[in-house]
């Protein structure tokens, strides 16, 4: 008969996890906004010159490792496209680096509290409520690409560079550092819409009821 | 209400006003500590403050990367500037004999400076990476009098903060703080690549500030000013950039 005593722990236990937490639910939805401002200004800032190269440096007088056919906002980038687009790079910095400051302040407070409460115990390091392949996704997310375009964001920065000149180097240089870190936000994008079409899916409003009022899914 | 809810609205609460006390006072501490950005203020104040606070403390006294000769770039982007304005044209006319480096403002004694005498003075080269903040870059080898020996030679005042440099261009200015004027390797540029610097590249003169963006590495320059505040110049901003829409600090 020990296990009716054990059973209703083991409920409690596997039940909780299905409700986000206000940590969660706050967290998650100032990463969503700090994503958007980062992803908008991001595509602002490569329209000033999409062509990626390898090594240390690289320009228009270089043979790029492979270019966007999108048109540019520098009339010195030779694009094919017979129409320069308007300067946007002065405030999509300023706001690039504010919402990139937010999501990694959020960024620390989530797993900080993450590791503190067990939320990465309870529901991500083993079978809770997601399964392998959500789990391995989140983790990866949130362990791997978050650090690695933090990583590379900051390796393209003179002054970070000059202090730390090995996190510049083991990259390849910073034009490398600038193409990793347009191919990690692109596997974030994708992660973004893989996670929004899953949430459709799985009901689009219980969910989005559970994110934002912690409700039971 | 139930006993749990209160004790974390309590708690939250509490957490909340430490929160925002301790923002006051890091706040404060930033500002007497000079580290506060001339455009911390507005909508992107705390972004900027929080780069240029971070930054600053991880990299005072760190020295960009000097890289190998092999890796200068065999064809460097001189980028374009705004068609050059009689005043230079006349100047370059004459070989640039008659160019002048004025140093002011803050200083015991204003000076200015020929071409002739600041390639006289004590010469650093280094082989640096140079890169816009549109994304592309290019390594050369830039060469010329340190910033911190011009200072020296008008003798900067204790309480200088900033200093402000000019291109012969109109409305291209911009400025940086001590710890970048006094670093070893901001240099007053003369050569590039083992020759003269061209004008493409900024030629005669070109203020060459290895740990920020190509933006502050202003082209043409004809004056240096020492101040202890950016406010009497242009809108209060600072350099011309802030008015454009670009970060004062580029260190990132």
């Amino acid at each position: 008969m020990a296990d009716s005593v054990w059973i209703p722990s083991a409920v409690a236990l596997t039940a909780s996890p299905s409700r986000h937490s206000g940590v969660v639910r706050i967290t998650h939805w100032l990463t969503t906004l700090c994503f958007l401002a980062l992803l908008l200004t991001g595509v602002e800032i490569l329209l000033s010159h999409p062509r990626f190269y390898w090594g240390e440096a690289g320009s228009v007088n270089t043979a790029p490792l492979f270019k966007l056919p999108l048109p540019s906002s520098r009339a010195t980038v030779p694009t094919g496209y017979g129409y320069v687009l308007h300067d946007q790079n002065g405030w999509s910095r300023y706001l690039h680096f504010q919402a990139a400051w937010a999501a990694v302040l959020t960024g620390l407070f989530y797993v900080i509290s993450g590791v503190l409460s067990g939320h990465f115990r309870r529901n991500l390091l083993r079978d809770g409520p997601y399964d392998t392949l959500q789990r391995l996704t989140y983790l990866g997310v949130i362990f791997g690409l978050f650090p690695l375009v933090i990583w590379t964001g900051l390796a393209m920065s003179p002054a970070i560079a000059s202090a730390f000149p090995f996190a510049v180097s083991v990259l390849g240089g910073q034009q490398s550092a600038r193409t990793i870190h347009f191919f990690v936000s692109v596997l974030l994008v994708l992660f973004l819409v893989v996670h929004v079409v899953m949430v459709y899916v799985h009901g689009f409003r219980s969910r989005m009821r559970g994110m934002i009022t912690g409700e039971q899914i | 209400m139930s006993k749990v809810s209160r004790r974390k609205l309590i708690g939250a609460g509490l957490g909340a006003a430490a929160g925002a006390g301790g923002l006051v006072l890091a706040g404060r501490l930033a500002k007497s500590n000079g580290l506060i950005p001339p455009d911390g203020r507005g909508f992107y104040g705390p972004g900027e403050t929080l780069t240029y606070a971070a930054q600053r403390l991880l990299t005072r006294h760190s020295l960009a990367r000097e890289f190998p000769a092999a890796d200068i770039s065999k064809a460097p982007f001189a980028n374009e500037v705004a068609p050059m304005g009689d005043d230079f044209k006349r100047l370059r006319d004459g070989g640039f004999a008659d160019w002048r480096l004025a140093v002011d403002g803050l200083v015991a004694r204003p000076v200015s400076f020929s071409i002739a005498e600041i390639k006289s003075f004590p010469r650093l080269s280094h082989i640096t990476h140079l890169a816009c903040e549109e994304g592309w870059s290019y390594i050369a080898e830039w060469t010329g009098a340190p910033l911190f020996h011009i200072l020296d030679l008008a003798g900067t005042l204790p309480q200088a903060r900033y200093v402000v440099y000019r291109s012969i261009q109109p409305d291209w200015w911009e400025s940086i703080d001590m710890a970048d004027a006094l670093h070893p390797q901001t240099l007053v540029a003369h050569g590039m690549n083992g020759g003269e610097l061209p004008v493409g590249f900024g030629g005669p003169l070109r203020l060459r500030v290895p740990r920020q963006l190509g933006y502050k590495s202003v082209k043409f320059i004809n004056r240096i000013t020492v101040t202890d505040s950016l406010k009497g110049f242009g809108k209060g901003l600072g350099p011309a950039s802030p008015e454009a829409g670009y970060a004062w600090y580029a260190g990132i």
